[in-house]
């Protein structure tokens, strides 16, 4: 499996569960398949960009610190879209943070990279 | 009467030792070292313009064996092309009669000399794998070294692995090399130097040879080299202290004294090692449940732990959410 495909997929498995998460806070609760749809957009387009970052550099560290910022980015604009007066920044971008980053391990640790073609 | 000082009589043993190059294409360096029925020179080939490695019968022998043998010997090396085995170049009588054959000159340290830079354990494990792969090599076309040791092993200036000396070698089911492969039956010394093979005498090193390699009539197989190579690791991990249980089980297996107890292959022994080295099951330590847990967990220790950090976030989110 590419990086890029295991990135797909590790966002995806992990938004989902994210989304999940917010059956946890009855106050949403009947919300729940929104919660859970746009947070698995989230994952995979999360997962996209971590998995061809790591296509192109291989480094743990960077792939870390890249994954870390781009759940952060990510979940920072989902807070943002939220309606009413509290955007529950802080709620919705730690974990995001922490999804970017297990990303981010997995396409450096795993994923088969790009074969260049032969000359 | 005139007494011949010691440096004298040594210079003049030097002399009878060095080979007859006159007519040859070589021309000699300086001598190496000695082995059991030869010594080494380093020789220059004049055609090429290189330096290369020859070896010459330097002891009496009347009968020829010994020239028989080094035939033997280059023979054999020439049919074994792998990068972990000296290469031969040519092989032939020089002008006193004596046989020879050259190989390429190896630069660089015995394994003895060089395992003392080799400090880490992974590190010493991976040098062992590359001493590994030539000997399945030469196995997978009926070859069996018989005389694997540290000092028969070089490890060149790129950190190369050169299985050398293959003067004890012999073929897997040649029906004349059914040898006896123990005591001697000539007149040659019978208790040779610890660290080197004499014709004659017992076929192998003490310490590293096999048992069933001293006993008369043994028919031995691959796994008398297996055992060798069990003592080379159990040579590099001396000094890790602790030994981790699976590493030993893997070092007493390959060392079992009854030899249908040892890995049957190379590839079996090197396949445990490289299995130690990824952190998984080693088919020489059967391991309880709460071990293979244990292990599991510590090779996806990274996981883990950000599963279990992502766990605790979303927990205390939720046990702290705003009301």
């Amino acid at each position: 499996m590419n990086k890029v495909l295991l990135g797909i997929l590790v966002g995806a498995i992990l938004g989902v569960f994210d989304g999940l998460s917010a059956w946890f806070t009855p106050e949403v609760r009947n919300q729940l398949m929104g919660i859970v749809f746009g947070s698995t957009i989230k994952g995979l387009i999360a997962g996209v960009l971590i998995g061809f970052f790591a296509r192109k550099v291989h480094s743990l560290a960077l792939g870390l610190v890249f994954g870390l910022a781009v759940g952060l980015l990510l979940a920072y604009a989902v807070a943002a879209m939220q309606p009413g007066p509290n955007h529950y920044y802080f709620q919705i971008m730690l974990p995001g943070g922490i999804v970017g980053t297990i990303i981010g391990y997995a396409t450096q640790r795993f994923g088969q990279p790009v074969q260049s073609a032969a000359s | 009467m005139t007494w011949l000082s010691d440096s004298a009589l040594e210079r003049l043993r030097a002399a009878a030792d060095a080979p007859d190059l006159a007519g040859t294409r070589y021309q000699l360096v300086s001598k190496l070292g000695q082995g059991g029925m030869g010594g080494v020179f380093q020789v220059e080939d004049q055609v090429l313009e290189r330096q290369v490695a020859l070896k010459a019968v330097s002891i009496a022998d009347p009968q020829g064996t010994l020239a028989a043998r080094l035939l033997q010997e280059a023979r054999i090396i020439a049919r074994l092309e792998h990068p972990g085995i000296v290469p031969v170049h040519d092989a032939g009588m020089l002008p006193d009669g004596r046989p020879y054959y050259t190989m390429k000159l190896v630069q660089g340290q015995r394994l003895d000399a060089h395992v003392v830079a080799v400090t880490t354990l992974t590190d010493r494990l991976r040098l062992f794998l590359r001493i590994c792969d030539p000997v399945a090599f030469a196995h997978a076309h009926g070859v069996l070294h018989r005389d694997l040791k540290p000092s028969n092993v070089m490890v060149g200036p790129f950190g190369e692995v050169l299985v050398m000396d293959w003067g004890l070698s012999k073929l897997l089911h040649d029906p004349q090399q059914r040898e006896k492969a123990s005591v001697a039956s000539d007149n040659l010394p019978t208790v040779p130097p610890a660290d080197r093979t004499a014709h004659g005498t017992v076929l192998g090193t003490p310490g590293y040879m096999a048992p069933e390699q001293a006993e008369a009539n043994a028919v031995i197989d691959q796994r008398a080299d297996i055992y060798s190579l069990g003592a080379i690791l159990q040579f590099l991990l001396a000094g890790a202290l602790p030994l981790p249980r699976a590493l030993d089980a893997i070092r007493k297996q390959a060392m079992n004294v009854d030899s249908s107890r040892r890995y049957h292959a190379v590839q079996e022994l090197s396949a445990d090692i490289q299995h130690f080295l990824d952190g998984v099951a080693v088919s020489a330590y059967p391991e309880g449940p709460l071990t293979r847990m244990w292990r599991w967990v510590r090779r996806n220790r990274a996981w883990i732990l950000l599963l279990l950090v992502y766990i605790v976030v979303r927990a205390l989110l939720i046990f702290f959410r705003p009301h």
